[in-house]
């Protein structure tokens, strides 16, 4: 390293381009090499629905943004730094975000007349002096990478797939990060293809080297680790950190791990990582469609099995009247719901939290089932693990609401120790006289788990009503009333942790109760209100139902409760019905979270009414 | 095998049967009842899963496991049980409405797979439980209250359904024919993989004789070809005979019994088999029962557990903090 070192505390890229332009991977590398120099980090991805909108369109800019600082990340980032457009359609889409003064590195190469006029631009954005207040560095990313390449056979096409290693290789070296993980990673993806291996390493080199001689680029930056709690780290997303808690909640209960899934945006990728991982005795199943996936798990929860069923809105949908099932014959069934865009197909990789009510209540009758939802990315380890204990100790279908946001989000993760997990292994039904199927623990009000195979406890159960204790069919009227009281008490007895306010000056009077992926936004905006001398608390719901116990006093506490939501106020909604209190909705539904920036405005403006 | 053997009483329940007086339901419980303890399996171990329709009430009335679930759904939740739980025999109780019209995704998907399942399709050819609506089996032209015109719909034939979805085991018996039922009961339970038996049914309350021709002792004689393999098919009357490469049913009068179709439920090309579902159309003149096809294919549930198993010899079983731990990690002091 030749040149200059500047010393930043965080900065935020964003890497946007043709959904056929490796982007998302691109993104990934830069995280992953970025988490193992111990910053902080969060990332969003955000690509469009289709595999391969039309090259060269709005349409078709897939990005991927990360932020990564020496300090605690919260979020994304609201305004990239950096912008790394690819053509002249990732400028445009993107440019909107990016704040005057920051850095856009563009491929020249594809600004032409063609491709400028496809996206509308009228003129050459990089010459007619729109892009004054940003510091571009027009570079020729596509030339310069086939200019490397030339030596090797490879078509043209095929030596200018690699220009997104040329990008990564330059940003690797103007943020001083380490190659080798990356080099090993190439290495690996294409063991097979020894051409593309090598025109991809090439890229990625000649990209690095690029930075460290051209003059276009006189500074590096640095960005010093992060304080962290001692341990082990990885990266890891919410999908892939979902997935390693159903395995390790079935390690830990010692129930066979059963997945039935129908593969759908968002959700697909629980399904693909689960798959892999058939020697911990996971049987992943691939059902013909949504019911069949969440009835295949019910059969196997009957059977004494871990039964899980993971999907999006549009699967919850035809999943109701099997959760009604479940609700019914008072067996563990996790249903995971990786909540999108909605109503119908919606926005399939956007995301959104407008399925709360759906989860509560999308069922004929009284259905109560238990509802929780991830904080972050990561937290969707410790929420499968928390959705088996209720699911196996209440007998009772568990809904996790996750999102796209947690789902494709990243961040670094201290790995857990395996001992300090919780012990959660479950008792079934022993052999025994006069069994009865429907008799209640006095404590969980749970009934027993009674799996085919145990002698002497043969009985039968349905969907039909059932009689107190016997599980009979029962008619009676005043069997049913006892009956749908009893699954509302269960679920309501669910026991579950009180609510931790933060309020670090102790006399806030306005609180922010967020619930699921909202929590870094808001999180990242309440410490931006305090570090200008706000007073203001802070709480997050994992528990949607049941609700922690001390849910109504927190609300009494504070005479303003703004409640952050992506949907058009569905929380708020519980919170009204059932404690009577006034919460002030916030709201937003463009398949994006929050930002900083608004959030915090949006509370000043509650604090200072 | 159970300490002292089972009888017909150990696998009837305490619950009162609640089908109309007549229904075929009742000799079908009966059969059952009957036939269970000649497999030999503790009660325990056999679990009954049906979906909604009068003839889902079955499992109530065994003593076995058994669920009751909801309509069309019962293979889902029996292929769950089946798969995760090989060592348990696995019957799925439907009927026509339940098992072609809303759960007719379920149906032919299970069998494609050929998971562990003993399916019993009632056809009555009615909606029996809302009280008489034309079903995916019905002639077409059926008076019913859905139907006060007469039904358009072209009806489904069950086995070339089955036949059509790769189906490795399918059989068709009648309600009353006890010892028919049973073998074809029994031939099932050997079978590996999924096995669908089509039973004629009769509800004397919504669908009155739709199935006489087949059960009165003036026409079944002529009307019932038996499906034995290895063996000539034939009624008492009437014979099935290859001309121009297709089946032809022809009076036994006029033709020399070597020159009968010799049947063979193993033939590998399901096309055969095909064809001799296609004898029967709605007008039941000419109905094949026994066994149409059984060939042998691995089921489902044994290729899903030995693909976990060989994995595990392979690499060992898994261990979490491994798991937990792979990938690009560090270490934060
Ligand atoms: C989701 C749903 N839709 C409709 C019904 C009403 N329903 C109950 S049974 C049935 C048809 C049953 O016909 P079939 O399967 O032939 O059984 P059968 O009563 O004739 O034995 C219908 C439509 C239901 N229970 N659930
Ligand atoms: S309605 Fe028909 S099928 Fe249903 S119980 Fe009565 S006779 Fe049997
Ligand atoms: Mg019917």
């Amino acid at each position: 390293m030749t040149k200059p070192v500047v010393s930043l505390a965080q900065v935020t890229i964003r890497f946007a381009g043709d959904s056929g332009d490796g982007m998302q991977l691109t993104g990934d590398r830069f995280t992953m090499d970025t988490a193992s120099l111990g910053n902080d980090l969060s990332t969003l991805p955000n690509f469009p629905a289709e595999i391969r909108a039309p090259a060269g369109t709005v349409l078709g800019v897939s990005s991927f943004q990360l932020h990564f600082a020496d300090h605690h990340v919260q979020t994304p980032g609201d305004a990239p730094d950096v912008l790394v457009a690819m053509n002249p359609a990732a400028l445009k889409a993107n440019i909107k975000d990016v704040a005057r003064g920051a850095t856009i590195i563009v491929d020249k190469d594809e600004f032409t007349t063609r491709n400028l006029a496809k996206v509308g631009y009228e003129t050459n954005p990089l010459d007619d002096g729109s892009l004054e207040s940003y510091k571009v560095h027009a570079v020729g990313l596509t030339s310069l990478t086939v200019a490397a390449l030339s030596e090797l056979s490879l078509s043209r096409k095929d030596a200018e797939r690699s220009k997104n290693m040329f990008a990564l290789g330059l940003l690797t070296w103007m943020y001083h990060r380490p190659t080798e993980s990356t080099e090993i990673f190439l290495k690996a993806k294409f063991a097979n293809k020894p051409d593309i291996l090598e025109a991809n390493l090439l890229a990625y080199r000649t990209g690095w080297n690029y930075g460290e001689t051209t003059e276009d680029f006189s500074v590096t930056y640095d960005i010093a680790k992060a304080q962290m709690p001692p341990g082990k780290y990885r990266n890891i997303s919410g999908n892939s950190a979902m997935a390693y808690g159903l395995i390790a909640a079935s390690q830990r209960s010692g129930l066979k791990l059963f997945l039935g899934s129908y593969p759908i945006t968002p959700a697909s990728d629980i399904l693909h990582e689960l798959s892999k991982h058939k020697k911990f005795g996971v049987i992943s199943f691939q059902a013909e469609d949504e019911i069949a996936a969440i009835g295949s798990a019910l059969g196997a929860s009957y059977g004494g099995a871990l039964g899980i069923t993971t999907t999006s809105g549009p699967g919850v949908t035809l999943k109701s009247e099997m959760i009604g099932l479940g609700v019914m014959l008072e067996l563990p069934l996790i249903i995971i719901d990786v909540q999108r865009g909605g109503p119908s197909t919606g926005l399939p990789t956007k995301t959104e939290q407008a399925d709360l009510l759906q989860a509560m209540f999308g069922r004929n009758g009284e259905s109560p089932v238990a509802v929780i939802a991830p904080s972050h990315a990561s937290d969707c380890f410790a929420i499968a693990l928390e959705a088996a204990r209720i699911a196996t100790t209440y007998r009772v279908p568990v809904f996790i609401l996750s999102d796209g946001y947690i789902a494709n989000g990243s961040e670094p993760w201290k790995i857990p120790d395996i001992d300090s997990l919780p012990d959660m292994r479950v008792e079934f039904a022993k052999t025994q006289e006069d069994f009865l199927p429907y008799l209640r623990d006095p404590k969980t009000l749970a009934r027993p788990w009674a799996i085919p195979g145990t002698k002497g406890i043969e009985h039968r159960i349905g969907g039909l009503e059932k009689a107190d204790k016997t599980g009979e069919i029962s008619y009676e009227p005043a069997n049913h009333d006892l009956m749908v009281r009893a699954r509302a008490a269960k679920v309501a007895g669910i026991e579950v942790p009180d609510l931790v306010v933060e309020d670090p000056s102790g006399d806030a009077t306005v609180l922010v109760l967020g619930w699921g992926s909202t929590f870094g936004p808001i999180s990242a905006a309440i410490e931006g209100l305090r570090n200008d001398g706000e007073r203001v608390a802070q709480a997050h719901l994992r528990y949607l139902n049941p609700f922690p116990k001390n849910l109504g006093e927190v609300l009494n506490k504070y005479p303003k409760v703004i409640v952050p939501e992506m949907n058009l106020g569905q929380l708020a909604m519980l919170l009204r019905a059932q404690f009577l209190k006034d919460v002030i909705s916030f709201n937003q539904v463009r398949g994006l979270p929050f930002t900083t920036a608004e959030l915090m405005e949006t509370t000043m403006g509650v604090l200072h009414a | 095998m159970p300490d002292v053997a089972l009888t017909k009483k150990d696998f009837t329940s305490d619950q009162e049967v609640r089908w109309c007086p007549g229904c075929g339901d009742y000799s079908i419980l009966s059969t059952m009842q009957a036939f269970l303890p000649e497999l030999g399996i503790p009660r325990e171990n056999i679990v009954f899963i049906s979906g909604i329709g009068c003839s889902s009430r079955f499992p109530y009335y065994l003593e076995t496991f058994g669920m009751h679930s909801i309509h069309g759904r019962a293979p889902t939740i029996a292929s769950g049980l089946a798969i995760s739980r090989p060592d348990l025999t696995v019957f799925v109780i439907t009927g026509d409405g339940d098992a072609l019209s809303i759960g007719g995704n379920h149906l032919i998907h299970t069998l494609r797979r050929n998971v562990e399942l003993k399916i019993l399709l009632f056809n009555n050819r009615i909606y029996g439980l809302t009280k008489g609506q034309y079903s995916p089996t019905s002639e077409q032209g059926k008076i019913t209250k859905s139907s006060p015109l007469g039904s358009l719909d072209t009806p489904f034939n069950p086995i070339s359904l089955a036949l059509g979805a790769e189906a490795t085991f399918v059989a068709r018996s009648v309600d009353s024919d006890r010892k028919h039922l049973t073998e074809i009961l029994r031939a099932a339970a050997a079978h590996k993989g999924s096995a669908l038996i089509e039973i004629f049914q009769n509800c004397p309350i919504f669908n009155e004789g739709a199935f006489d021709i087949v059960k009165d002792n003036d026409t079944k004689g002529a009307s019932l070809l038996h499906l034995n393999h290895g063996q000539p098919i034939k009624s008492e009357t009437h014979g099935l005979i290859r001309e121009n490469g297709a089946l032809k049913v022809v009076a036994l009068s006029g033709v020399n019994e070597t020159d009968l179709v010799i049947h063979n439920a193993h033939d590998d090309d399901p096309a055969y088999a095909f064809a001799l579902s296609r004898l029967s159309g709605s007008a039941l003149d000419y109905v094949p029962v026994g066994i149409f096809r059984d060939v042998e294919r691995a089921g489902y549930g044994s290729l899903v557990n030995d693909q976990v198993n060989e994995i595990i010899a392979k690499q060992g079983a898994g261990d979490l903090s491994q798991l937990l731990n792979s990938g690009d990690t560090w270490i934060v002091e």
